[in-house]
């Protein structure tokens, strides 16, 4: 199934929230879904009949523009065989976006990643907190506008 | 018994710890020897791969590639340039996707030998692991009259290979194949039907199907749960349509289905297909270029790019977005061991400590891959 017909049927099913798909660029179409309702369309996708989007691939945190934080989600079926690509952009100054691990129980490192390295906050995700880097880092290391700090902890960081 | 006090006990597995497979820490809580939960602390090895693609152009970014999982670096670039070359839209000629697909099948073996080794070892089988060794370095052999590397190869380049492969190299793989062959019975006369690995590994770490794929499993993780799925077939890149191959499954012959020997097994498994694949393609690779004309300074298109392949540990994707500049404005890298990392919990809950060891083994990591 294409992403004109998941569209169609998401557009039936959810009144807002749901973007026109964007296919003009190469190489992946993508949807944007507004943050508030990324919960339920995902629960959606994955349990609807026609789509059952069972398999998330990866869960992307991006900074999108000066502005936006970007949550994207690769997602796929394994009884179909087809994919989708959602996102969700939230501005800098309020980066919350649900949680989708509840949907998916691969989402609940992907999120805790995207939220360890570009500062999403996932509401209700079950346990929250910085994966790759010490628990005790400060700022958000893949947003354009990082700056390395000079100490940690009293040591120095080279580079 | 109910008046006798008892109390959890928190005992840190690693992050040095010869079972742990690198710098991993398992923070296990337990009841006696039971295991009641298990957090896994990751980062450790944590080299900002992401943050330096964002600096680099994107040929530089394969030898970056070449060490996420570093034992299997071939499968890594193999993604890494799909990626690019889909991005550019990208034709490469059919000689390379040969070369391609033999190097990625050679790594496999040599990925799943370590895999194999190292689990024995962590069953106290110390023997198979030297037998394995001795066979990848046959593996690794071959890669270095290849590329000079015996591990990190920076061999894929986008749009073809740095260089071509050696006038002997041929006659080299067809030894190995033969060489390879009886290797497989010898494994399983050593270590998979021993009934001391049997009773280590049978009925432990089950992986209900359902779960599996709720929770992200991909590769010898998700087909040791009977899902009969695989990149290579069920969403085809390069020229693997061609092959004729099968896609080994967890069937629950020592135990139930989904348990660490299934997963165990379909590697072993697994090996034999990578050998029919190699012995398909080694004969027929064409004569031509094994590079395609593409533009000097590699600048994809604005747009972004999702392209994943089957590494031995399973689904690898990567995740680029181009703005249009020579360096690439986001790379993500969706590893199979992460995402399989995060499932050591639900499988370790209720099982004895030494089965921890064995439910990590059979879930193959490697940390560079996790940690990035």
């Amino acid at each position: 199934m294409d992403i004109k017909e998941i569209y169609n049927i998401l557009k039936l099913a959810f009144e807002e929230g749901i973007g026109e798909p964007v296919t003009d660029k190469p190489v992946d179409p993508y949807m944007i879904i507004d943050a508030k309702n990324i919960n339920a369309v995902c629960l959606f996708l994955r349990d609807e009949e026609r789509l059952q989007f069972d398999y998330l691939n990866c869960l992307s945190g991006v900074d999108y523009d000066k502005d936006n934080l970007a949550v994207v989600y690769h997602l796929s079926s394994f009884a179909l065989n087809h994919k989708l690509v959602l996102k969700t952009v939230v501005p800098k100054t309020d980066p919350n976006v649900p949680t989708v691990s509840d949907v998916w129980a691969a989402a609940d490192w992907h999120e805790r990643e995207a939220y360890d390295l570009i500062g999403v906050i996932f509401e209700n995700h079950p346990d929250l907190r910085r994966i790759l880097c010490p628990e005790d880092w400060e700022g958000h290391s893949l947003r354009k506008d990082y700056k390395v700090p000079e100490f940690y902890n009293g040591m120095k960081v080279p580079y | 018994m109910a008046e006798i006090r008892t109390e959890d006990m928190v005992l840190n597995m690693g992050p040095q710890h010869p079972s742990t497979h690198g710098v991993l820490r398992l923070q296990l809580t337990l009841e006696g020897e039971i295991v009641i939960d298990v957090k896994p602390y990751i980062g450790y090895l944590h080299r900002c791969f992401e943050k330096h693609t964002e600096a680099m152009t994107y040929p530089q970014v394969i030898p970056y590639a070449d060490r996420m999982d570093y034992v299997n670096a071939m499968s890594n670039e193999l993604s890494y340039v799909i990626a690019v070359e889909k991005l550019m839209g990208i034709e490469v000629p059919e000689r390379v996707e040969y070369i391609r697909v033999i190097m990625s099948e050679l790594q496999r073996l040599a990925s799943h030998l370590l895999a194999i080794g190292t689990y024995g070892n962590d069953a106290g089988a110390f023997t198979p692991f030297l037998y394995c060794m001795a066979t990848r370095e046959r593996v690794l052999e071959l890669f270095e009259i290849t590329c000079g590397a015996r591990l990190l190869y920076n061999y894929f380049w986008v749009g073809g290979l740095s260089h071509d492969i050696p006038v002997n190299f041929q006659k080299k793989v067809k030894e190995f194949v033969e060489f390879f062959k009886p290797k497989v019975s010898e494994l399983n006369n050593l270590l998979s039907f021993n009934k001391i690995f049997i009773e280590r590994t049978a009925n432990i770490g089950i992986l209900p199907a359902d779960y599996a794929i709720n929770a992200g499993a991909a590769g010898p993780v998700l087909r040791g749960s009977g899902i009969k799925f695989d990149l290579r077939k069920n969403d085809p890149y390069s020229i693997y349509p061609k092959f004729d191959f099968d896609i080994p499954v967890g069937q629950g012959l020592k135990g139930t289905v989904g348990d660490n020997w299934d997963r165990y097994m379909v590697r072993i498994h697994e090996m034999e297909e990578s050998i029919k694949i190699i012995e398909q393609a080694i004969d027929n690779i064409p004569e031509g270029d094994v590079q395609s004309q593409i533009p000097k300074r590699v600048k994809p298109p604005v747009g972004e790019v999702y392209a994943r392949t089957e590494t031995p540990k399973g689904e690898l994707g990567y995740y680029i977005i181009s703005d249009g500049s020579l360096n690439p404005y986001r790379v993500k890298a969706r590893s199979p061991s992460f995402c399989n990392l995060s499932l050591i919990r639900a499988l370790s809950k209720g099982y004895m400590i030494a089965d921890v060891v064995m439910t990590l083994g059979s879930l193959d990591i490697v940390l560079g891959c996790i940690d990035r």
